[in-house]
Formats: structure tokens, C-alpha cells, sequence
């Protein structure tokens, strides 16, 4: 076996009174795929960034090839061959994917003359190696999410390092990115690249993953072969208990009349001729890759984008929103996609979030709030979701799962009729995510409409028992029943047949 | 005992009036050591109305800038409501419907700043630096640049009138620093104005009414600059052309100093009105030992930027 590129050994790191890590060994080899495994607060982001020199003062010892590194900051780590795909992306939106790929790194021509001949051919090069089709002009903002990560991936890869450290790069992709983005990995493992890759799905995981290290409150809580444990040891040792899983059984079972009725609906960007119901009690799926379409289907619903065509109603009464606002008191809430930056709100603590969305409950007619209302009505969901927080807290301090509650506290609190959810587990960990389900589930039950967006099929396919798929701004088919499967639902979305048809006709 | 000492220090410490409250204190010791007149009674009366004319302007613009908007023409509209209601008095409107004129021109100057950032989308930095040349402007086109002097004695009287030994004006803003505490504290709007401030994205998408929050918030710094400007025209017994000229340096100076970020969604009022005492000291002091003018502009700037940098310090720290 080979021996290791970077060793780390009793790794310890307080940030003030929180000890997030407590002695902590990890290693990773030439030409291996590492995974680290921890629920969200575990030590894993900590530990990265101690080796990627973003988090400094740290106890313990760092060895690259067997030699002691002390890392200073990025630029040092950058140096020693450590590069990092951050969760967060690093990207300056208004730049072209080249200027990107060699920002702070510029080739020069001349005094001071920006090299872009030699810029456009490395970064066709490095596109190339990466599979990645994409109009390199273009400023990055403007691409989907999945080529933006992609920019990202290149751009670390274009330093040379030894070791790449990727923090739940998948996220934001669809199953078939994150097929092409796997291709990639394992060549870059053949070539002898060290990969460490953060990842809260266990099926990504065992596919991809040479040996698995978990940790559990900052410590080491074991180390595996992906590939002779099943999906439940891997939580099992992630949780240290073990989970019930979401049974198909669980599966909402609409009752009700039909709450939405969206008809024609069209839209910026590509948007067009949308038409579905969403029934009492339902959690109806809604399937697609990355930039079929979804979330601005979900933007267009609650408002955030006016609509060019189309008709929705809301148990039966015409809902033409101007703002969101006016979606949210005709009985409409949303989840949105990115919890950082759609969601949260800085500054405001959980009671505050809760009361937001919903004054008439917490203040009078005038709009001064009424004592103890704002307290009582976050301290009630606080209790029915979990959420491990205080009133008072600021909700910006709170790990992602407990985030994305307060999130769907300011929803609830506004007594939607129609709930829509992006992505809402994204980026959280097992445990949470398992209490979200049985949320929607709950909700569900008590006779809301859920329309549930999400790239994660085992997710559809555990609490839906419809779904829609989209493709190129366009449903494409809707599946239920023995119909629904995780290869119907690829299909549909990667716009074989139906979707042909339609392009046909057009 | 002890224990609870130092947690009430760190608290204390921590809270983040207690920086600039320091400063204040240590400014006016330096002051006070090098002119003893600066705690006059004579002296205070004056700083204390010097102060309170800023405050007012700078609570309004407090709510722009939690909004995490800015307004640059309040100067300019403190000096339009002056001249309106001067104006309105001089031709012969009773006080109490000149007064509510001089107020609603001010209210409707931020109203359209209000419209044309909130419905047209146009950056609050460049639609009020247009307001305060219009603003100032049309002053100077319906005065000719002179002072509207037709004042009433009653209202020049109950402008410069005193409660208790002090000035009316410090009344008005104590009242009014009270009723922007319960605003932004007890009230849905307050809360609104907070969140758009630290998302205005997340806030959009969760059901709140941005584009009215915002113009309600270019409206509310509009009248309270129109306050100070009315009770300008009683101070001056006149409403002069060139009144409130600069003011918006003073009173998004008195913000900044105070703590408000420029991002928004960060700020208190009694940070605010710590600031705008502070530059009210300032100009006072430096009028006191007998500074020149010129170098009294540069310093102001100067103490303006160094608030900024500490409070960039401030917050690299944590």
C-alpha cells in the first residue's frame, strides 16, 4: 500500500468555548478516494479547512510526505499541493469562466497586458480533461449551478495539487453530472491524485469511495470499506443509533379536493405550457436535472417572476401574484433552494423568523406585536419541528439542519395551504434529514398540498406517490404507481421519448 | 460577586454602544481640559440643540440604512420643508397648516426617492443624489436664493421655546428617538426593515412586502429630515435658502459612527444618537478652540473614516 501523501495526527481545534475537534488522525494515499462521513457539526468542515490553512491555531501535527507542515494560510496550503472545492462557491459571477479559471494568476504579455490568447488555451485544455461542455464567454453567474462547480473543480485542479479536497460537491448536481463528475474523480484518481470528498449520500459513497473515516462530535468514530457495509452501518456509525429508514409505506395519500390548478402556465426562462393539480394531502414530486427548469417553476408559482402565460388557482380562486406576498396570503409558501443565501435572514433570531412571514398571528391591527405572542408562536415550533434552538438565538449560528427548520417554521407559520419545497435537505445531515420527511409526511397528513422538488430520487420516490418530471422547461411525464421508478423518472428527465415527441411537433 | 462583576464587564464590553460612548466621554474630557467653557451651562444648551437637528435627520436615514439603502438628500430636503413652510406662513397660512406643509413636502420628496428605488429598481445611491441637487435646486428657483424672512413671531417663539431649561428641539427628539426605539422594536414594520436589511432575497421570498417596506422607509427619512427643517426656520427666524446644506455628511456620519452598518440589518438608536452627539462635540469643539474652518472639514472627514475603520476592526475580531 502506498504510503501516505498527508498524515494528520491529533488534530484538536476550540473556537471558544466549543471544542470541534478532539484529537482527531486522518490520512489519505496517492491514487485513493477517501470519504469523510460525519453529521453536520461532526468536525468534518474543521478539519478541512485546518488542511486547506483556512482555520489556524490548531493542536496536533500535519505531515506531507512524512515532513512536518505548518500551514500559515491558503496560499501556503496551495503551495504544499493541498486544493479545495469549498461547499460555498468561489466564483466571481460576473466573470467568464476563463477569467475565473485563472484569477490571481493572470498570464501576463508585455507591461501588464492580460494574456488572453494563452488564458483561452489553457482553460480549453482544462475544460476538456474535464468533460466540460460550456461557453467559456460566458460570465459564470450565468451558468447553471452544476457548471459553476465544475468551474470550481477546474480552477483547484489547475493548480496542480497532490491533494484535492472536494466538500459536498454533489449537492448541487443532477445524478447525471454527478455520473460525469465520478467519471472524472476516478481518472484523476488513476493519475494519482489523493481525493478527499465530503458527502452526505451513502449511495455516492459507496460507489465512489475507496475507504470511508467517520467522525462523530469530533473525534474519530471509525474507519470502513464501503464496499462490504451496508448503507445502514454507515449511518448506524455516523449517528451512533440506528434510523428507521422512510418506507415507501410512508407515503402521503391525498385525500383531498384540489388545492393547485396551474394551466399553461409559462415563463422566463424556457418555461412553458405548464399544466398540473396538487390535491390535499398529497406531496407530489417534482423531477428533473439541474436547469430543467424547476426551481423557476417554483419562482414563478410564488411570484419572485412574472409570468408570460397561464392560469393558477388556489381552491379554486385565481392567484395572479404581483410579489410573493401576495402568493404568501392567497396560501402559498416556499422552501427555497439555497438556504444561505434564499433563506436565511442575517441579524434575525428564530422567534424572529417565525414571526416574519405571519404578522396578523403575532401583532394587531396597527402592527405593534402583541406581548409574548412573538415567543409563544417560535416556542410551538420549535417543539413540533425539533428545532434545537432557543427563541432568542440567532438563526444564523444554528448547524444546517436546524436552519433549514427555521426556514420551514416561517413557512408553516403562515398556515399555507400549498406548500413548495426546494431541496429542502440539501446539505443536511442524516438525522435531520429523516425528520424533515416525516415533517412533510406530517404536514401532509393534516391536509396541506406539498409540491416537493428534489434532485435526490431515493428522496421522490420515499415520500411521493406522483410525480412530475421535467425537461427543458417542460413536464415530461408524470409517474405513479408501478410507473415509478428511479430508471422512469432518468428517463424522463434526460428527455428520451416523450420529450423527442414534443421537440418533433415543434 | 466577583464572577458576576466580570460577566456584567464582558457584557458591558461587549455591548457595542459601549466603544463609542468611551470615545464620547474621552472626547469631552479633551475638551473640557482644554476649554473649561465646553460644560457651560451656555455651551451645553447650545451643543444640545446643535445635536438634536442632526439626530432628528439621522433616525430617518437610520431606517434607510438598516434597509440596507442609503439617502443622500436629506440636507436638501430639511432645507425644502424649511422653505415651504416659510413660504406657506409668509403668504399668510396659519402655523399649524404651514407646519404640515413644511412636513409633507419633506414626507413627499422621500416618497418619490421611495418610488423610484422600490418600483424602478434604481440604485438609492444615485436616485437621492439626484434628489438632493432637485431638492436644493428648486429651492433655489421659487426663493431666488434669497431667505424667506415673513415669519410669524408666535411660531419663531414656540420654536425657540424651553421645557424645564431645555431646548424644544431636544424634546422633539426625545420623543421622536422614543417612538423609532418602539418602531423598530415592538412593530411588524420594524422587523421588516431588519430583515430586508440582512436579506432582502430571503425576505422577498417569505411573503415580505419589500417595495412598500422600502418606500415607507424613504418617506419616514424624508419627514424627519422635514422636522429638522422646519424647526430650522424658527431657529434662524427665517427660512434661509442654503439651510441644511451638508446636513446628510452629519447624519449618515452620526449612523455610521453609532454602529449602523451600510450593509444593513445592524444598528440601534441609542448607537445613533451617540454618533450624532459625537459629531455634534465635535463641531462644537473645534468652534471652541478656535479651529479654522477649513481645518475643521478635514478633521470631521477624517474622524467619519476612523469610525469606519474601527468598526471594520471591530468586526475582523470575531
Amino acid at each position: 500500500m502506498a504510503a501516505p501523501l498527508v498524515r494528520m495526527q491529533g488534530i484538536a481545534k476550540r473556537y471558544g468555548g466549543v471544542q470541534a475537534l478532539r484529537g482527531v488522525d486522518f490520512e489519505v494515499r496517492s491514487g485513493e478516494i477517501v470519504c469523510l462521513l460525519g453529521e453536520n457539526g461532526a468536525g468534518k468542515s474543521t478539519l478541512m479547512k485546518i488542511l486547506a490553512g483556512a482555520v489556524t491555531g490548531y493542536e496536533g501535527e500535519i505531515l506531507m510526505d512524512g515532513a512536518p507542515l505548518r500551514l500559515k494560510d491558503t496560499a501556503q496550503a496551495m503551495k504544499a499541493g493541498i486544493g479545495v472545492v469549498f461547499q460555498e462557491f468561489n466564483l466571481c459571477p460576473n466573470l467568464s469562466a476563463v477569467e475565473n479559471l485563472f484569477l490571481g494568476r493572470e498570464p501576463r504579455v508585455g507591461l501588464g497586458g492580460l494574456g488572453r490568447a494563452a488564458m483561452r488555451k489553457g482553460a480549453l485544455k482544462a475544460f476538456a480533461d474535464l468533460e466540460l461542455d460550456l461557453d467559456m464567454d460566458l460570465a459564470v453567474g450565468k451558468l447553471g449551478m452544476a457548471r459553476q462547480q465544475m468551474v470550481e473543480i477546474a480552477k483547484a485542479l489547475s493548480q496542480k495539487p497532490r491533494v484535492l479536497i472536494l466538500d459536498e460537491p454533489s449537492s448541487a448536481l443532477s445524478s447525471h453530472e454527478i455520473a460525469q463528475l465520478f467519471r472524472v474523480l476516478k481518472a484523476l484518481r488513476a493519475s494519482g491524485l489523493g481525493i478527499i470528498y465530503i458527502s452526505h449520500k451513502l449511495s455516492e459513497i459507496r460507489e465512489l469511495c475507496d475507504r470511508v473515516v467517520c467522525l462523530r462530535d469530533g473525534q474519530n468514530a471509525g474507519e470502513v470499506d464501503p464496499r462490504t457495509c451496508s448503507e445502514d452501518d454507515l449511518v448506524a456509525m455516523m449517528v451512533g443509533r440506528v434510523l428507521e429508514p422512510t418506507k415507501a409505506g410512508n407515503r402521503s395519500v391525498p385525500s383531498g379536493a384540489s388545492l393547485l390548478s396551474v394551466k399553461g402556465l409559462s415563463g422566463p426562462p424556457n418555461l412553458s405550457d405548464i399544466s398540473f393539480e396538487l390535491r390535499a394531502g398529497e406531496v407530489l414530486g417534482l423531477a428533473g436535472l439541474m436547469g430543467a427548469g424547476r426551481t423557476e417553476l417554483a419562482r414563478l408559482l410564488i411570484g419572485a417572476v412574472p409570468r408570460s402565460n397561464g392560469r393558477v388557482e388556489i381552491q379554486g380562486r385565481e392567484l395572479f401574484p404581483k410579489d410573493p406576498s401576495q402568493a404568501v396570503a392567497a396560501g402559498m409558501a416556499y422552501v427555497p433552494e439555497d438556504r444561505k443565501t434564499q433563506g436565511i435572514i442575517r441579524g434575525l433570531s428564530v422567534s424572529e423568523h417565525s414571526s416574519l412571514s405571519a404578522p396578523s398571528r403575532v401583532a394587531g391591527r396597527l402592527g405593534f406585536f402583541r406581548p409574548g405572542r412573538r415567543s409563544a408562536l417560535s416556542r410551538y415550533y420549535i417543539r413540533r419541528l425539533r428545532i434545537k434552538a432557543r427563541p432568542d438565538q440567532s438563526a444564523l449560528d444554528l448547524s444546517g439542519g436546524n436552519q433549514q427548520k427555521v426556514v420551514l417554521a416561517r413557512c408553516l407559520a403562515t398556515r399555507p395551504k400549498v406548500l413548495i419545497l426546494d431541496e429542502p435537505t440539501r446539505g443536511i445531515d442524516v438525522g435531520a434529514k429523516a425528520e424533515v420527511h416525516r415533517l412533510i409526511l406530517e404536514w401532509a397528513g393534516r391536509g396541506l398540498g406539498v409540491l416537493l422538488i428534489s434532485s435526490e430520487l431515493p428522496e421522490i420516490l420515499g415520500l411521493c406517490d406522483r410525480v412530475l418530471v421535467m425537461h427543458e422547461g417542460r413536464l415530461n411525464a408524470e409517474l405513479r404507481g408501478e410507473d415509478l421508478t428511479e430508471e422512469a423518472i432518468l428517463k424522463a428527465a434526460v428527455g428520451s421519448e416523450a420529450g423527442n415527441t414534443l421537440k418533433t411537433y415543434r | 460577586m466577583s464572577l458576576e462583576n466580570k460577566g456584567f464587564l464582558r457584557r458591558l464590553l461587549a455591548n457595542p454602544e459601549t466603544g463609542i460612548l468611551l470615545a464620547l466621554l474621552g472626547l469631552s474630557l479633551f475638551l473640557f481640559v482644554m476649554e473649561p467653557k465646553f460644560l457651560s451651562g451656555t455651551n451645553l444648551y447650545l451643543v444640545s440643540r446643535q445635536i438634536a437637528f442632526t439626530a432628528i435627520v439621522a433616525l430617518g436615514v437610520f431606517f434607510v440604512i438598516l434597509s440596507s439603502g442609503i439617502d443622500l438628500s436629506v440636507g436638501s430636503v430639511a432645507g425644502l420643508s424649511g422653505v415651504a413652510c416659510g413660504m406657506a406662513m409668509a403668504s399668510g397660512v396659519a402655523v399649524p397648516a404651514s407646519v404640515a406643509i413644511g412636513l409633507g413636502a419633506g414626507a413627499l420628496a422621500g416618497l418619490v426617492n421611495g418610488l423610484l428605488v422600490a418600483r424602478l429598481g434604481i440604485t438609492p445611491f444615485i436616485v437621492t443624489l439626484g434628489m438632493l441637487s432637485m431638492a436644493r435646486g428648486l429651492v433655489m428657483v421659487v426663493t431666488h436664493g434669497e431667505a424667506v424672512r415673513e415669519i410669524p413671531e408666535s411660531f419663531i417663539a414656540f420654536g425657540n421655546s424651553d421645557l424645564l431649561g431645555v431646548p424644544l428641539v431636544v424634546w422633539v427628539l426625545v420623543a421622536m428617538a422614543l417612538a423609532a426605539q418602539v418602531l423598530l422594536k415592538y412593530t411588524v414594520f420594524g422587523l421588516r426593515v431588519m430583515a430586508i436589511g440582512g436579506n432582502e432575497e430571503a425576505s422577498l421570498l417569505s411573503g415580505v412586502p419589500v417595495k412598500r417596506v422600502k418606500i415607507w422607509t424613504y418617506t419616514l427619512s424624508g419627514a424627519c429630515a422635514a422636522v429638522s427643517g422646519v424647526l430650522f426656520v424658527a431657529r434662524f427666524r427665517s427660512a434661509q435658502s442654503q439651510s441644511g446644506f451638508m446636513l446628510e455628511l452629519d447624519a449618515i456620519a452620526a449612523c455610521v459612527i453609532g454602529g449602523a452598518s451600510l450593509m444593513g440589518g445592524q444598528g440601534t438608536v441609542l448607537g445613533v444618537l451617540i454618533g450624532a452627539t459625537i459629531m455634534g462635540v465635535l463641531h462644537n469643539g473645534l468652534v471652541l478652540l478656535q479651529v479654522s474652518a477649513y481645518w475643521q472639514e478635514l478633521i470631521i472627514g477624517a474622524v467619519i473614516v476612523l469610525a469606519a475603520v474601527v468598526d471594520r476592526l471591530r468586526h475582523r475580531k470575531r
